[in-house]
């Protein structure tokens, strides 16, 4: 039975020495007790109080790693249901399919297609985060030489897909010592299948055709003394993936149901609309899957999918940004234009980039407005033409141009003339949006 | 452990709005919109209302810089509003129109208040669907405009809007007094979405004739935000907060094209405009939108067939 705030706050140092994050020890307790943060935050708790709390110690949804290395990606581990409450901490795993009977030349292309879906968004890179090779037939022999050949081209970590013990250990006999992800155990093969991940120390997908099933099948698995696994419901329609995905989410965190401690992988590979299994996946990634798994290669679904898991997995709590300075952009002359904006990191690299792309060279004048957009700083009054001013002064950007003329966010054309006359500058109005720049720039240093 | 699902029960239901003059025989069709008792698509917990409605977007002015995939679908009827939202209703399915009326910007067409009324009664009379109107964001001139809009268009139950704390007597009043409904907005912002609710209600709008507009983000670009603000919304409206107990409008075609991903990928085979609409539509979905405003007719019919598939099913939990 889970253990309330006050009966583990008796178990905490009580030394309020802030290291979990949580102003007093008691504070931290009441977290934990409803399962909003774990007892590995307070480095200070005795390895006593660690036993005693027990299941109340261990996170509500177990961290599972696949893979090693750079490339290791962590499922689960998350606290909440709703990411306002805290933040989501994992981000949700992107495998893509490959099967067994592809064609040597078609998989080495899949497997170099996957490599390049590789983006950098707001200065971080989005990438795949693994390789799921199913097996399709009954012949062992070309999944197992798929996986030779995808280990060989790929450095992501691996999923097996077989429910065939004896495909999974010939193919375990190759990269066992990688942590691939099996997938995996069923009613029919648990006991083998649990077998092969203990001898290998790798994580195990486990799946039945319904929760209760689900629920039994978790529990035999760690009842055997495994507990890297991994829940899977083969649902086939969206309104299905999501309602099992938030009733195991919403079980583990609100009840402490340990059978559905885990993270979740859902497939959303075979709808034959692509933009609809898009849609699939954006629902998983938005509610409750560490890891999907997705059949296409192509960029125009797979960027808007990492795009989303950013939004979803970004903390709530804390815009990112960057500092607040003067930014040197190519070689820019003394003729060269200065630029305005605010330092919320989207801003300041949707500009940024535009700028680049454009060839020409630059100064990048970037406001403190806490990290916000430049119309909600402007509402906000934190990117009015004091602050521009002030920044324009601060940054002495004055001293590497000769000119005076700095170009300002088309949405914020209003503030143009009380900049000029607090400044001392020409202020021009700049094109709204961003992509709009390097054309603007172009036409701008031809004059 | 036996398993036993643990169902979420709320104490509060979402109030159910009717958009068009459904009377018999005039051929106008007309929605029905929230409802929910639980959160979206949550059927296991209870009645989760009625289905999202998917509707398209419409301007009175041609869009300048219109990005590719639009341009080649619209180029041929964005001269003509009335035609462009009969396509939309008639051949590319949308179950609402909603008017952005640009043009009365007075640092753009200044189009006049009389123009913008004949306009909205146009699109109602071709399309048959019921409409949404929205202003060009200048208060005064919306206040006017939108006031005559709701004098031409009377009784056909038209959302209009937006409204905001700042400025919605005139156009409330207006809407009331012709029976239309209102769009309450808010800037991303859970306690100024239930100030302007209030406000509404204190000026004897009834919870019936509001939609909340909490502000969309486009993927990407303010998503993880809006999509956030609107699921404290619905869960603050569930959990007994009645003044948020609304259907909520969300603008994921005007906001999705702005991005510079929508506009810059590949155009052949999947479009990446089109996969970033339906995206930022999907994820609003999951946080309690109920009508969804759509550009693009290829966005437009994927994510009415998601909506499908989000009610549909066959697993037992
Ligand atoms: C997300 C969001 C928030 C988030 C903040 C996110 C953040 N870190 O900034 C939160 C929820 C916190 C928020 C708060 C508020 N918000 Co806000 N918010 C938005 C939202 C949805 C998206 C903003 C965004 O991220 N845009 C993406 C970035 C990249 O855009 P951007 O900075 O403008 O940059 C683009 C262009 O401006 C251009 N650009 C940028 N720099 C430059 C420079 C040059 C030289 C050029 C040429 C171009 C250029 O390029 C970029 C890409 O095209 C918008 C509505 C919308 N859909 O846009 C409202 C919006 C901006 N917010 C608004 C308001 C009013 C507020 C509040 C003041 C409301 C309040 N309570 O009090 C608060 C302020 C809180 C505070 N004290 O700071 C209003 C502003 C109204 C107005 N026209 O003035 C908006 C428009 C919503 C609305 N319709 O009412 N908001
Ligand atoms: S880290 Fe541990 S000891 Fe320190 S305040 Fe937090 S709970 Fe107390």
């Amino acid at each position: 039975m889970a253990l309330t705030g006050l009966q583990i706050f008796k178990l905490l140092p009580k030394t309020n020495c802030r290291e979990c994050g949580f102003a007093t020890c008691l504070a931290f307790a009441m977290a934990l007790a409803v399962g909003k943060t774990s007892l590995d935050d307070c480095p200070q708790a005795s390895d006593e109080a660690r036993e005693t709390l027990g299941a109340a110690a261990e996170p509500p949804i177990r961290l599972v790693t696949v893979g090693q290395g750079e490339y290791a990606v962590e499922l689960g581990g998350e606290l909440v249901l709703f990411r306002h409450e805290k933040t989501f901490y994992h981000p949700t795993a992107v495998a893509i399919e490959v099967r067994d009977d592809l064609p040597e030349a078609e998989l080495t292309e899949r497997l170099h297609a996957v490599q390049a879906l590789s983006f950098e968004r707001v200065g971080i890179t989005m990438r795949i985060n693994s390789i799921a090779i199913r097996q399709t037939g009954s012949d062992s022999a070309s999944f197992v030489k798929t996986v030779e050949l995808v280990q060989a081209n790929s450095p992501l970590p691996l999923t097996l897909v077989t429910q065939d013990p004896g495909a999974m250990r010939a193919a375990l006999a190759i990269v066992g010592s990688k942590r691939p992800l099996l997938w995996g155990a069923a009613e029919a093969n648990w006991r083998e299948m649990t077998a092969l991940a203990k001898e290998y120390g790798c994580p195990l997908v486990v799946t039945a055709g319904d929760l209760a099933g689900l629920s039994s099948l978790s529990e035999q698995v760690t009842g055997n003394g495994y507990k890297d696994i991994v829940l899977h419901v083969p649902a086939k329609a969206a309104g299905d993936v999501l309602r099992a995905a938030t009733a195991i989410r919403r079980m583990a965190i609100k009840k402490r149901f340990r059978p559905f401690g885990f993270p979740v992988l859902a497939s959303v590979g075979d709808n034959r609309d692509a933009y609809l299994a898009a849609l699939t996946a954006a629902t998983c990634i938005a509610k409750y899957a560490s890891m999907i798994v997705l059949d296409t290669v192509d960029p125009a679904v797979v960027l808007p999918l990492l795009t989303l898991r950013q939004d979803i997995y970004t903390d709530p709590q804390k815009p990112i940004q960057v500092q607040a300075a003067c930014y040197t952009i190519g070689n820019p002359g003394p003729d060269a234009p200065v630029l305005v904006t605010t330092n919320f990191s989207l801003t300041y690299f949707s500009v940024g980039n535009e700028i680049e792309s454009s060839r020409v060279g630059a100064y990048l004048v970037t406001v403190d407005t806490d990290g916000t957009s430049v119309l909600t700083a402007w509402a906000s009054g934190k990117f009015g033409p004091e602050q521009i001013a002030e920044a324009l002064e601060k940054t002495a950007v004055g001293e590497k141009v000769k000119h005076r003329k700095v170009v300002i966010p088309g949405y914020v054309a209003v503030l143009s003339g009380r900049l000029a006359e607090l400044s001392g500058w020409d202020v021009l109005v700049g094109p709204r949006e961003a992509a709009a720049l390097p054309g603007f720039l172009r036409s701008y240093t031809a004059n | 452990m036996s398993f036993e699902l643990h169902r979420e029960k709320f104490p509060c239901r979402i109030s159910e709005v009717e958009i068009g003059a459904g009377v018999a025989g005039n051929g106008q069709r007309f929605l029905q919109v929230g409802g929910a008792s639980t959160l979206p698509f949550l059927s296991f917990d209870g009645p989760s209302g009625h289905l999202p409605v998917i509707g398209m977007e419409v301007w009175d002015v041609v869009p300048e810089l219109w990005p590719a995939p639009l341009e080649n679908i619209f180029g041929p009827v964005a001269g003509d509003p009335v035609e462009w939202a009969r396509h939309c209703a008639q051949e590319w399915g949308a179950e609402f129109i909603c008017l952005r009326l640009r043009g009365a910007d007075p640092e753009l067409n200044d189009a006049s208040p009389e123009a913008c009324a004949t306009l909205a009664r146009d699109v109602l009379d071709a399309t048959g669907v019921p409409l949404v109107v929205l202003g060009c964001g200048n208060d005064a001139k919306d206040n006017v405009v939108l006031q005559k809009v709701s004098e031409t268009c009377a009784g056909r139950r038209c959302l209009i809007g937006p409204v905001t704390s700042d400025n919605y007597r005139t156009i409330a009043a207006a809407a009331m007094v012709n029976g239309h409904l209102v769009i309450a907005q808010s800037p991303v912002d859970v306690n100024m979405q239930k100030q302007i609710c209030v406000l509404l209600n204190d000026l004897g709008v009834p919870q019936t004739q509001i939609v909340m507009d909490p502000t969309t983000g486009g993927l990407g670009y303010g998503l993880e935000y809006t999509y956030s603000v609107m699921e404290r919304v619905r869960l603050a409206a569930l959990q007994g907060e009645s003044s948020l107990a609304l259907p909520m409008i969300v603008f994921c075609g005007f906001e999705a094209w702005r991005a510079k991903e929508a506009k810059t990928g590949p155009t052949d085979g999947v479009v990446q405009g089109v996969a970033w609409e339906a995206l930022t539509a999907g994820t609003l979905l999951q946080a309690g939108a109920d009508m969804v405003v759509m550009l693009h007719p290829e966005a437009t019919r994927v994510v009415r067939e998601h909506v499908k598939a989000l009610a549909g099913g066959e697993m037992t939990l």
